[in-house]
């Protein structure tokens, strides 16, 4: 038998049909639906008359444009509103199951979709957000797609596709300790750029990367997109396996013990090709900080900012200047001495009970420094705020400084109120840091939840292995 | 999508090139939930003389009596008449949106702009390419006394001016196929529908843990 990737196997067993020329017919077994991507969608359904396929395949929550303070008071701004509430006519008309504001289980979507067991090990997973990479570390074949391809997705439970590359990038040895997942794939997008992984679908693999928990692989495959990839994925094991059982929406009993079976041959089989193997070393690998306005401007704490001098080419030396610029930072300037404005942890990278938990363990008995304007930590979902609240990791952040909000996207985009004012800077847990990304002007540097929490309380980038 | 019939229509002669996407729907209109609604705000700029805004209300906006449009003898047109590169600039598909919701259906220009070209299809829009010196003609005779009124025969890729000359086109024929049948990549799919479920019946049987 040929030895196969677990892409192979993820595409071999969704393909409906195929066509000469290559283009497939694939077929989706589970979408997520958020306010933004969606109306349209549904507006082409009702009229064309259609009805989803299969509703239960479907599962929608509101996250982009969703207040993380008071829910009470609703949403202040119209435009959000209306998306929000368009959102809620619309899963009601079509029959799809909406974890509405109201809910505890709200929250960032690609959070919530684990958490409720929606997705599952070997599905396709697709959803009109780029994210949607982040499902590949169920061993899930998951990927973004736009409002037409949702639409599609809708009404006939299958895409349009052609199969990408693949590449394998593998982390080898351990991790040393304060190195988290976040700084492992800030690190792989440093390595390959931001177009290193166009055309490919990349597995992780390696020792670094089976060692890391579920949460932490989550973090890894959620920025695969940010190298370029079309998916992120990493291969079944007991972990993702003990991940799923008893989550609301994963099968249970004896049919727990049927896919858990399946799900454990879900992975890369010994001599697989790939089309590009990449090997890193997990030991090399230092907490990490953007610097610049593409996540691939990143460098480890200890570095400095570059110069337009260092780079090979004028291309990229004209990259640097913008992004100096932007960012208003001078050339050589250690990472240390670089003085966020505002902390941001969260998102749909890092907002998940390992991350807080991690930042909590920094913000104990210590204080947001006084010149951070706002600290804030917003949980990934409303059971992921529960869970921490139940640690009692809500106390050590707020007797610390931080504020203590409602899950959403937040600041990872500034849809809602949350934003960065312009020329502000912020210690951001997120996984975009171009330019506006979190309010207009506004100077996004990306680090894991533990080196946010840092900076938060030293009130400049610090390496947390010293704390 | 709708099928596309044959019809008679007036031609709205828009004498631009170059004619880009946000021309045609402005960006603020982006924030819509909706994918119809957009023929109000077609060529917003150009057709009104305040600033629009998403929702407005458009029946006493100020109107430029120098927009084509904006001629009660082109407010029924179908076929709208252009220069080379008409649909540049962004892949907003709100563009085709706006441009069928007013009641076109046929552009003729000399060249489209790609995206749109692909887009225009997919929402039930036939642009046809002619000739640059056709197009010169056409102008001659849309811009006259009375408008220009054409037959569109897609089965037969034919114009048919109200005096009778005939013009042949060109077209794809799997674009043809989808637009005549009606059929959109959806429509398309759906003739899958047996293998889909054939797909889905041999699937609940080797993993039912995912129909749920
Ligand atoms: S948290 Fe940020 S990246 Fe994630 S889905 Fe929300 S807006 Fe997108």
């Amino acid at each position: 038998m040929v030895a196969k990737t677990l892409y192979d196997k993820l595409w071999d067993e969704h393909v409906v049909r195929v066509d000469d020329n290559g283009t497939a017919l694939l077929y989706i077994d589970r979408q997520l639906i958020h306010e933004v991507t969606s109306p349209q969608a549904f507006e082409g359904l009702r009229l064309a008359g259609r009805t989803p396929w299969r509703t239960s395949a479907n599962l929608a929550v509101p996250d982009h444009n969703v207040p993380t303070t008071d829910r009470a008071a609703g949403i202040s701004d119209p435009v959000s509103r209306i998306q929000v509430e368009a959102l809620g006519t619309n899963c009601l008309t079509f029959g799809i199951t909406e974890l509405g504001m109201g809910d505890k289980r709200q929250g960032v979507v690609h959070v919530i979709g684990p958490e409720q067991g929606f997705t599952l090990p070997g599905s396709t997973v697709v959803c009109g957000d780029s994210h949607t990479a982040t499902h590949g570390a169920f061993g899930a074949l998951a990927f973004g797609i736009g409002t037409s391809e949702v639409e599609h997705a809708l009404a006939t439970q299958t895409l349009i596709q052609r199969k990408s590359k693949s590449m394998l990038i593998s982390v080898d040895g351990k991790l040393g300790t304060g190195v988290t997942a976040k700084d492992i794939v800030l690190a792989i997008i440093g390595k390959i750029g931001t177009a290193g992984g166009t055309g490919y679908v990349i597995e992780f693999g390696g020792e670094a990367i089976r060692e890391l928990t579920m949460e932490g692989r989550m973090t890894v495959c959620n920025m695969a997109i940010e190298a370029g990839a079309r998916a992120g994925l990493i291969g079944v094991d007991d972990k993702t396996v003990e991940y799923m059982r008893g989550r609301p929406l994963a099968p249970q009993g004896e049919l727990f013990e049927r896919a858990a079976a399946h799900w454990l041959t879900l992975s890369s089989d010994e001599g697989a090709q790939f089309d590009a193997v990449i090997h890193m070393d997990a030991a090399d690998i230092k907490p990490q900080v953007t610097w610049g306005t593409s996540p691939e401007m990143v460098l480890p704490i200890d570095g400095k900012v570059p110069s337009p001098e260092d780079a090979d080419d004028e291309v990229k030396a004209n990259g640097i200047r913008r992004a100096l610029d932007y960012m208003g930072l001078e050339a050589g300037t250690p990472l240390t001495e670089v003085r966020p404005d505002k902390i941001f942890i969260g998102s749909c990278t890092n907002s998940r009970i390992e991350d807080l938990r991690a930042a909590a363990l920094i913000a104990k008995g210590r204080k947001v420094a006084e010149s951070i304007k706002l600290a804030m930590v917003v949980p990934g979902s409303g059971l992921v705020k529960e869970q921490a609240e139940a640690e009692g990791l809500d106390k050590i952040f707020v007797e610390a400084g931080f504020e203590w909000r409602e899950p959403g996207c937040s600041m990872c985009l500034a849809m809602n109120a949350d934003r960065l004012e312009s020329g502000e800077r912020c210690a951001s847990t997120s996984n975009r840091n171009f330019e506006g990304r979190q309010g207009q002007g506004g100077r996004t540097h990306l680090v894991s939840p533990a080196m946010a929490a840092a900076a938060a309380v030293t009130g400049h980038f610090v390496d947390v292995r010293e704390l | 999508m709708e099928a596309f019939k044959n019809f008679t229509g007036v031609v709205a002669p828009l004498d631009r090139a170059n004619i880009d996407t946000d021309a045609i729907i402005p960006k603020q209109f982006l924030k819509s939930i909706q994918r119809t609604g957009f023929g109000p705000f077609l060529f917003d700029e150009w057709r009104y003389m305040d600033h629009g805004e998403p929702g407005m209300d458009c029946t006493n906006r100020p109107r430029n009596p120098e927009f084509v449009l904006n001629d009660p003898r082109f407010a029924q047109a179908q076929i709208l008449l252009a220069r080379e590169n008409f649909g540049c600039g962004s892949s907003r598909e709100h563009a085709p949106w706006a441009l069928t919701d007013f009641g076109f259906r046929v552009i003729l220009a000399p060249s489209f702009a790609d995206i749109f070209f692909n887009n225009s299809f997919k929402n039930g829009l036939l642009p046809i390419v002619l000739d640059a010196k056709v197009i010169d003609a056409l102008f001659a005779k849309a811009t006259g006394e009375t408008p220009l009124s054409i037959s569109v025969d897609l089965s037969a890729q034919t114009l048919t001016l109200d005096d009778g000359t005939c013009i042949s086109f060109e077209v794809d024929a799997g674009s043809k196929h989808r637009l005549l049948e009606g059929l959109d990549d959806i429509g398309l799919t759906l003739q899958e529908v047996d293998l889909i479920r054939a797909y889905e019946e041999r699937r609940r049987a080797e993993t039912p843990w995912l129909f749920i």
